[in-house]
């Protein structure tokens, strides 16, 4: 950093100098922005367009509550992606999480408080044996979390028979459901607003501030340079995928609040939780990836679902326009990445 | 460099030479087993009505692995073979549309439609840089999104004379069967007796080298992708005839993407490319095969059949690393 800061131009003299340095100057600012904030300003614009309602506080808070959920996921994601691998037991982890919670919780608000910390303490089980089997016993995580998925699915069906029971109790699903009331400008503040938030500062504090951060960059970059200086990867690798799983947890407790109790709560959250840390930059294989990114990602990926809809596509070709957004991204990526600096 | 060191000093007996019997001694002893357990419970594992049935469940996923073990072979991934086989299945129920007559260009559409995607999933990966997951992914994605919007349901229907190709047997041997069979056959070929195999193994071992020793990367990549993806379509018109008819989801249900993907690893060969052999994929799918049997005769829950698969590949994956490791590098 300190030698672009030395190489920045002297002031300008003349009006015509200072002008031409403030357009420069601002194009650098632009260029800085990750492309993916540019992306997302053009569909939030669209989406206003077509619904001007949109901008209104409390249906951007809707809308945001809506989002939680896979804002907090990508976040675990990106942990374990930036360190080099992948969790796909995820989406599998919230469905599982939603059924315990109505099995164990059986409707009854004294045992919420109870059922959380098992959900945790499941959480943290699913995270660590993911990532022993992944860095200790050296299987690829694709295959790690592909087969934690197969469990968990075929564990949790076994054990409801096919069709979760049970219940959700109230003050368990009004931390998806509930707002605080009354707040200046938004009027309602949601909790899984207030939750994703969190998330995005624990995230960050956790990827860039801390040493368990830098060495996770470290061990996605060339895991064998970080070994050898020093790096327990085994360590942080588990680390991510706690991380990762945790999310999942905090993303199915949002997700029993407002979608409820359902055998396939978590159906393809893995795969956008993907698709939001590629469109925000990230490299599979690791070593790179921004969590301002990563928030950037999964809120354009919701924007354009709401897009999608307003202009009346059938559900199904949301896929579409995420297949040619991811392969876009990732495409964009590359060429940023192979380009001489 | 010290990979490729390992590769030439440390280890000779690796990639195209690694034999493939390690995964048919288990298949033995799993059928084996199966065999006891199942004639202990008082029924009869080993009839020609029995083992045709193991034979034809293995034939649909067995068609996606060989495609996908090449694949995995030159050190890439496909993704998008669930929505390739429902769409090639699409294409010849659609074309073929109940006319005998059509029973030609009915397949020629299908096979059309694999090679077409597959030569995208190439393209994009090899021509553009992008990471083989997302780039099948994202293909996958559009491929799905594409079919759903289209059909909702059944669509068209195959003649009576196509559905020989699921249901007709020559000499007690299903055709589906031979089917597969011929397709090993070449498949062995090809990777094994001609100079195509050996570019696929020396990209899947280490592409800058092999791009360095004057191999075409580009061409190896966009070939092994156009041919999983044929794979994929064969199995998608095989499915078809046994079907009567295509569907949008007779891929995703299937979860040929995933199975495939683990088969070819519980198969010997290694996820990053230029190890394992071809006969392990067709030992490890038959092996699933054997095991759904036995499930299906104690008419087991399908779930405990998921739970069982997962515990299976991820301890025969660990299982393999261990041995890889011995002679490699010290943990990483």
């Amino acid at each position: 950093m300190t030698t672009v800061a030395r190489r920045r131009p002297r002031a300008p003299r003349s009006p015509r100098g200072a002008f031409r340095s403030a357009v420069r100057s601002a194009t650098r600012a632009v260029r800085g922005i990750a492309p993916i904030w540019l992306i997302l300003a053009a569909a939030v614009a669209l989406v206003v367009w077509r619904d001007p309602a949109f901008a209104e506080p409390h249906s951007l808070m809707a809308f945001l509550k809506r989002g939680a959920p896979l804002i907090i996921l990508a976040l675990g994601q990106l942990f374990v992606i930036v360190a080099g691998d992948l969790d796909l037991s995820v989406g599998a982890l919230v469905t599982a999480c939603v059924v315990i919670a109505a099995r164990l919780g059986a409707g009854d608000p004294a045992r919420t408080w109870w059922v959380i910390c098992l959900l945790v303490a499941f959480g943290l089980l699913v995270g660590v044996v993911n990532g022993l089997v992944t860095a200790v016993l050296r299987v690829p995580s694709f295959i790690t979390t592909l087969g934690t998925m197969l469990v968990l699915n075929g564990a949790v069906f076994l054990w409801t028979g096919g069709s979760p029971t049970g219940s959700l109790a109230d003050n368990l699903r009004r931390l998806g459901r509930g707002s605080i009331p009354d707040v200046p400008v938004v009027g309602q503040l949601p909790y899984a607003v207030i939750a994703a938030a969190l998330a995005v500062a624990v995230g960050y504090l956790l990827l860039r501030r801390t040493h368990f951060g830098s060495q996770i960059f470290a061990t996605g970059g060339g895991p064998r340079t970080a070994w050898l200086s020093g790096v327990d990867t085994v360590r942080i690798r588990v680390g991510t995928f706690v991380v990762s799983a945790l999310s999942g947890v905090a993303a199915a407790v949002l997700l029993a609040g407002f979608a409820g109790l359902s055998a396939n709560a978590g159906d393809g959250y893995e795969f956008q939780a993907i698709s939001a840390v590629v469109f925000g930059g990230a490299v599979l294989g690791g070593g790179r990836g921004r969590i301002s990114a990563a928030v950037g990602g999964a809120l354009t990926l919701l924007v354009l679902f709401t897009l999608l809809n307003l202009l009346g596509f059938a559900k199904p070709l949301r896929d579409t326009v995420q297949g040619f957004m991811i392969i876009g991204a990732a495409v964009f990526t590359a060429y940023r990445l192979r380009r001489p600096r | 460099m010290t990979a490729v060191a390992g590769l030439l000093i440390r280890r000779p007996r690796i990639g195209r030479h690694q034999s493939s019997w390690p995964v048919w001694l288990v298949l033995a002893l799993v059928f084996g087993a199966s065999w006891i357990v199942v004639n202990g419970a008082g029924g009869d594992f080993v009839t020609t009505r029995n083992l045709q049935n193991i034979a034809l469940r293995s034939v649909a996923l067995g068609l996606v692995a060989i495609g996908q073990t090449l694949v995995v072979l030159a050190g890439s991934l496909d993704m998008s073979v669930a929505y390739t086989v429902s769409m090639s299945a699409i294409a010849t129920s659609v074309v073929m549309d109940g006319r005998p007559d059509r029973m030609v260009l009915g397949v020629a559409a299908a096979l059309a439609v694999g090679a077409a995607v597959g030569l995208t999933n190439g393209l994009v990966i090899a021509g553009l840089g992008v990471n083989a997951f997302i780039a099948t992914f994202g293909v996958s994605l559009i491929v799905r999104g594409a079919l759903n919007a289209t059909f909702d349901n059944v669509a068209g229907s195959v003649p009576a004379g196509f559905q020989t190709l699921g249901y007709g047997a020559v000499g007690g041997i299903p055709v589906g069967v031979l089917l597969l069979a011929g397709v090993v056959a070449a498949a062995w070929y090809l990777m094994h007796r001609a100079r195509f195999g050996y570019h696929v193994y020396a990209v899947g071992g280490n592409l800058e080298s092999a791009r360095l020793s004057g191999i075409s990367t580009l061409r190896v990549l966009v070939a092994v992708h156009v041919l999983c993806g044929v794979c994929a379509a064969l199995s998608g018109v095989f499915l078809a005839s046994r079907l009567g008819a295509g569907s949008p989801w007779v891929g995703p249900q299937g979860g040929y993407d995933l199975e495939s993907i683990a088969a070819v690893v519980l198969g010997g060969v290694a996820l990053g490319g230029g190890r394992g052999r071809l006969l392990g994929t067709i030992g490890s799918v038959l092996m699933l095969a054997v095991v759904d049997s036995v499930f299906n005769h104690f008419e087991a829950n399908s779930f405990l059949r998921t739970l069982v698969r997962g515990v299976i590949i991820v301890g025969a994956v660990a299982l393999y690393a261990r041995r890889g490791d011995r002679a490699q590098q010290p943990p990483s």
